[in-house]
């Protein structure tokens, strides 16, 4: 089944065109994997998917429904969730308030009820706060749940932005260069995660990377952008031999 | 079994203690007038800054412009009293007024809500300063409701245990609302919009609520300054007494409710103790409009997050976010989870 359809999706921001006619169909439980140079238009394709930013054209279907023009936490509730490049926690709340938050858009009472503490504002303030400790607890911080999130190390804040976007109870995660300030243990334990990830929760993954060794280790399918355009498009090994793609990544003349 | 007996009940007990004492102080002539006024305008500041505190606090927005909101209930209010109810009903009514009051408030934070869709910081700073001078024009050039020479014929009806109930209701509400899965919306939008919006936040709806229910506050404030004063006119609501709700928001700490009812009740007794010394060693009142604005440059130097920033009061908080709950909650979310790895 076919979970994510872009079609001929264009992007200019002024006179620079971002992205140029990218399509992608994104099988459901698939992991693929979007990599280029830096500047390639891969985090903005993830704008454009999240709603961020709306393209000039093209057309982005999510289980048979357009998104373009949606709001972003429509998109996200519909079953999205992301993470950044640079992490982005909500650095002076807890720990536990960053994943509560997540549960906005699933959170059933109205303003009234919150506002005079009814019986519905308490039955789901618990059951809220109970599946944010639970998803916490899967990820190992549990134990720093009232802690302020600026105060956790790097391994923890990325493991954090993980759990919070989980918390939407998503069926796509974009993860934006998840490996990115890692040393070479933790990114084997990344993978390791995201392949876990992948088969507890029942995700689809796509995935921006400049790490060769995680895209070629987890990939099932690559696309490489350049300059906005798709140059290649395959396999972990059929992308290894392109020589397009050896170009964009080396220059020129190592390939001559 | 004691323990949590008073945890629960400890606080609802002393306020309702305090209550009556509200009645008979005054009236039994054990606090002069005098002390009576500071105790009513303590209350009503607290109001206000909670107000102001869930817009510029919590939200991280900045308003500059809130005393337009809190012009708008006065005079709501007083047209009610004053015109509208019958005036052997009015004490009666009078709960009516200030509610109305600040339901006509509310629905101009929806105004100024919209703005803030597009745009913050400086800019938002810009739009809620022009409301507020906007408010005030239009009322001086109202003549019906007495233009440049204001308001007046309201009985006073802001008595102590009015100003103390209505400080209470806003406390509670306010707390319930900041620690709600909107009010956890309001925070996210102060620390990262973008983010907000991509972890499911309705960051719009989030600003729409904020903003009302924070011009609500205001308005509801209006109308108890407007009936302890008795008379109102234009020049009450400038961007002097929007500076005066800045300074106490930020001298009791942003995103705080201690903080605001530090910040009201320092300010208040700071502004009334210096016109005693002022009167006593004979120097012009006038200064006293230098040590508002003066406090505010300090504290933004020094203290940017004021006394209380982003901490609260244990007694303040829900039960449920005390931290004894949640580590109950997190060892009860730990056996569910390992009851159900045996399972699988």
């Amino acid at each position: 089944m076919t979970l994510l359809e872009i079609r001929s999706l264009t992007h200019w921001f002024g006179g620079l065109r971002a992205v140029h006619d990218f399509n992608l169909d994104l099988l459901s439980g698939e992991l693929v994997a979007i990599i280029g140079p830096n500047g390639a238009g891969k985090t903005t394709v993830f704008n454009l998917i999240t709603g961020v930013y709306r393209p000039t054209q093209g057309s982005i279907r999510f289980q048979g429904r357009e998104l373009v023009g949606l709001p972003s936490h429509e998109i996200i509730s519909l079953g999205m969730a992301r993470t950044f490049q640079n992490i982005r926690l909500f650095r002076e709340l807890s720990v536990l308030d960053n994943v509560r938050i997540a549960h906005y858009a699933r959170t059933h009472y109205s303003v009234w009820e919150a506002l005079f503490r009814l019986p519905r504002f308490t039955r789901e303030e618990e059951r809220v706060r109970h599946e944010a400790l639970e998803l916490l607890d899967i990820f190992g911080l549990a134990d720093l749940a009232e802690l302020p999130a600026k105060s956790l190390p790097y391994g923890q804040q990325r493991r954090l932005e993980i759990a919070r976007a989980l918390a939407t109870q998503p069926k796509l995660v974009l993860l934006d260069e998840p490996a990115a300030g890692m040393n070479p243990a933790e990114i084997d334990q990344l993978m390791e995660t995201i392949r876990w990830l992948r088969s507890e929760f029942n995700l689809t993954i796509l995935l921006i990377e400049h790490q060769m060794r995680v895209v070629m280790n987890i990939a099932e399918r690559i696309k490489v952008l350049d300059f906005g355009q798709t140059i290649a498009e395959g396999t972990p090994q059929e992308i290894q031999h392109n020589p397009l793609v050896i170009e964009a990544y080396l220059g020129e003349e190592t390939v001559l | 079994m004691k323990k949590a007996f008073w945890d629960r009940w400890g606080l609802p007990l002393i306020l309702l203690l305090i209550f009556p004492l509200t009645i008979l102080l005054p009236r039994s002539g054990l606090i002069n007038p005098y002390i009576d006024l500071v105790l009513k305008y303590i209350g009503i500041n607290i109001i206000l800054t909670v107000s102001l505190n869930l817009v510029n606090g919590y939200m991280g927005e900045f308003s500059v412009g809130h005393a337009g909101f809190m012009a708008i209930g006065a005079y709501v209010a007083s047209i009610l009293t004053v015109w509208v109810f019958p005036p052997q009903w009015e004490a009666v009514l009078f709960p009516l007024a200030l509610l109305a009051g600040g339901a006509a408030a509310g629905l101009a934070g929806l105004g100024i809500a919209f703005p803030s869709f597009r745009t913050r910081g400086d800019y938002l700073a810009i739009v809620t300063l022009a409301f507020n001078m906007i408010i005030k024009s239009i009322l001086e050039n109202l003549e019906v409701l007495g233009g440049p020479r204001g308001f007046m014929g309201m009985t006073k009806l802001t008595t102590l245990w009015w100003v103390y109930l209505m400080v209470i209701l806003v406390i509670y509400l306010a707390r319930n609302y900041v620690y709600s899965s909107f009010g956890r919306g309001v925070l996210s939008i102060r620390e990262d919009e973008t983010a907000a919006n991509l972890v499911s936040v309705n960051t719009r709806q989030v600003k729409v609520l904020t903003f009302v229910f924070s011009a609500f506050l205001a308005g509801l404030a209006g109308g108890l300054f407007a009936h302890e004063l008795q008379f109102i006119n234009p020049r009450s609501f400038t961007i002097l007494k929007s500076t005066d709700m800045l300074v106490m928001v930020y001298l009791g700490g942003i995103g705080s409710l201690g903080g605001s009812i530090l910040g009201a009740t320092v300010f208040t007794v700071v502004m009334e103790g210096l016109r005693s010394v002022l009167q006593a060693v004979g120097i012009s009142q006038e200064w006293r409009l230098v040590v508002a604005p003066l406090m505010l440059i300090l504290l933004m130097l020094f203290r940017p997050r004021g006394i209380m920033g982003l901490r609260e009061f244990r007694f303040l908080l829900p039960r449920e976010e005390r931290s004894e709950v949640i580590r109950a909650a997190r060892e009860a979310a730990r056996a569910k989870a390992v009851i159900g790895e045996v399972r699988s």
